[in-house]
């Protein structure tokens, strides 16, 4: 079954391209289908892979050179135009050096701006911290009217891609450097924006987490079983706004012990989503966040730097069992403590 | 060509009456960008009394000019344009600034009807124009896009981003306007930050600058029919204006970039514009 109807590559193709890749020729396939696409990048077509599409069509596509301000705010007229603009940059760029004009021309104007943001978390690890982003999601989730993408893999990458099209307001998908293997072994699985997928049921602990973290949490869930005995739920939040609070409320209701994981600081990410959500609900269970914690990634490719910060299968794994022998208030009689 | 003296009549009138609206738009708002609102007061009327292909009453056609507001901040200044074309009452213009009002200091052209760029945080009109000119050509569209700038505004790095790349895509059916009248809050554009030679900066960046008197409608009528008549180059037209324009007290005084006033005060600007008139 093809990633993308009407292109010859399919899910074991996918496997060999990065998510960025798939972006790309994902963004190429749907340019012939809607001829309002159009792409617009700053220096970093072939970086952001958004190439594809410039090759596929040269007189729907724009390049300002190095100014991200300016490819925001020619998006955001671009669609007051009638057109459907991507644009592509790296994380970092797209959420603070234009910051302002995403959220001032693009979300206040509530305009249908697909921002596909590239290199995001630590994925570019060696380049140092200035080309670092995990910052994005406390950012682009503060901003009404915008949607919040992380995507476990470059399949779900090309569901998210083809799914943002018809969403009326601006959305944002950030993915990494993208080569990571899938996680998702076909691309026959529904995808929604809002509904997260819960990839293996369990009953000991939810692992709520986006991103590259999704296959590393289920490879974790895996030892866990087999050498813990742990029944270890995992569930791609790929949304992070708006968030599937169903999904949440039911893994605090069926496993009591929630972690969540992504690739960025955990002030203001997707763990802070997960815990507003729980503390609303007036529930108790045990809830810890993994990611970066409050601090500046450190310099290393970016497989040494998952590692060192614990968010491999490995870390995982750590985690889980250290949440296993906490304990928590499960009545509600807070006077006996 | 000069101007037919019954239109340039007619585009004084309006000014006037415009200018007079501004006055109480300062008053029923408790506060606006009043200098800053004369100063445009002539630009914007030519505009939508003259040259905007639009319709007020299908506000959302699809093939209307455009117009950006860049300096937001002229809100009382532009909002009373669009009342007087046509696209809502009026009468409404009392409620500026109130609660619930679709119209506040800057513009929402989500709430504001005619508006078609919301506006307020300096140096991102251009882009925005840039990107409706750029679908215009992408669309097969005929309309125009005009984008009117402050000076002071022009010392975001983001409107020399825009400028740049309008010369680079060869927008000659976008038309830049600055609004040069030499001050900003915290004094003349020269002392605070220097925009000189600014002509040559827009020459530069690669747009067909055209310096004009920004009150003088003979003038401003020249460079708009230039301008769209361009081909393969945008046009930048350096309007030379007075901040505070029509009211004696408040001419290239500083002090009226944002002000309030009571009613003695709002009688005696309006005694200057009519007595200007």
């Amino acid at each position: 079954m093809a990633v993308v109807t009407g292109t010859n590559w399919n899910a074991y193709d996918a496997a060999t391209m990065s998510s960025r890749e798939i972006y790309g020729r994902t963004l190429a396939e749907l340019g012939k289908r809607n001829d309002k696409i159009v792409g617009i990048t700053a220096d970093l077509a072939q970086t952001t892979a958004i190439v594809h599409f410039a090759k596929a069509f040269p007189d729907r596509f724009y390049n300002v050179g190095i100014a991200e301000q300016n490819m925001m705010g020619i998006a955001a007229g671009l669609a007051k135009a009638g057109l459907i603009p991507f644009a592509s940059t790296m994380a970092i760029f797209a959420c603070m050096r234009a910051g302002e004009q995403v959220r001032t021309d693009i979300a206040y104007q509530n305009l249908p701006v697909k921002i596909i943001a590239t290199h995001a978390g630590i994925s570019f690890g060696h380049a140092g911290t200035t080309h670092h982003c995990t910052e994005d999601f406390a950012i682009m989730r503060a901003i009404p009217n915008m949607t919040v993408i992380c995507p476990a893999d470059g399949i779900e990458t090309s569901k998210a891609v083809q799914a943002c099209v018809d969403v009326p307001g601006p959305v944002y998908i950030r993915i990494g450097r993208g080569f990571e293997p899938p996680c998702h072994e076909s691309d026959d699985y529904p995808f929604e924006i809002g509904k997260a997928i819960t990839m293996r049921d369990g009953t000991d602990l939810t692992i709520i987490c986006c991103g590259i973290a999704v296959l590393q949490a289920m490879n974790a869930a895996k030892t866990l079983q087999e050498t813990d005995g742990l029944s270890v739920r995992v569930v791609d939040m790929h949304t992070i706004k708006p968030l599937d609070r169903d999904v949440i409320l039911k893994a605090v209701k069926d496993t009591r012990r929630i972690l969540t994981i992504e690739e960025h600081n955990v002030f203001g990410g997707l763990g802070d989503a997960v815990a507003s959500v729980i503390a609303e609900s007036g529930k108790g269970c045990v809830f810890q966040k993994h990611g970066l914690q409050d601090t500046f990634a450190t310099i290393g490719y970016a497989e040494d730097l998952y590692s060192y910060y614990g968010l491999d299968a490995n870390g995982i794994v750590d985690k889980v069992r250290g949440m296993m022998g906490m304990e928590f208030e499960a009545d509600e009689n807070w006077d006996d403590e | 060509m000069a101007l037919q003296a019954e239109e340039k009549q007619r585009l004084q009138s309006i000014a006037r009456e415009l200018r007079l609206t501004v006055i109480d738009v300062m008053a029923w708002s408790g506060g606006a960008h009043v200098g800053g609102s004369l100063s445009i007061m002539d630009i914007l009327t030519i505009l939508y009394f003259k040259y905007l292909n639009i319709d007020p009453k299908n506000p959302k056609w699809e093939d209307r000019d455009r117009f950006i507001l860049s300096k937001g901040h002229a809100a009382a200044g532009y909002i009373p344009v669009l009342a007087k074309r046509g696209y809502f009452p009026e009468d409404t213009l009392k409620t500026f600034n109130h609660f619930g009002s679709p119209f506040a200091m800057h513009p929402d052209c989500n709430k504001v009807i005619g508006c078609d760029a919301s506006a307020g945080s300096l140096g991102h009109g251009l882009s925005m124009g840039v990107g409706l000119a750029l679908g215009a050509k992408q669309l097969k569209k005929p309309w125009k896009t005009v984008c009117l700038m402050g000076d002071g505004e022009c010392c975001e790095g983001s409107v020399w981003e825009a400028a740049m790349s309008a010369a680079d895509f060869g927008l000659d059916n976008l038309v830049g306007i600055v609004d040069r009248n030499r001050l900003m809050i915290d004094g003349k554009t020269e002392d605070v930050m220097k925009l000189e030679p600014f002509a040559d900066k827009w020459r530069a960046f690669g747009w067909n600058v055209l310096e004009i008197d920004g009150h003088d409608f003979d003038a401003l009528d020249g460079a708009l029919s230039a301008a769209w008549a361009a081909k393969g180059q945008p046009t930048l037209i350096l309007a030379n204006t007075v901040k505070g324009k029509g009211v004696d007290f408040m001419e290239n005084n500083v002090v009226y970039h944002y002000a309030s006033g009571d009613s003695a005060l709002c009688a005696k600007a309006k005694a200057s514009i009519l007595k200007e008139g």
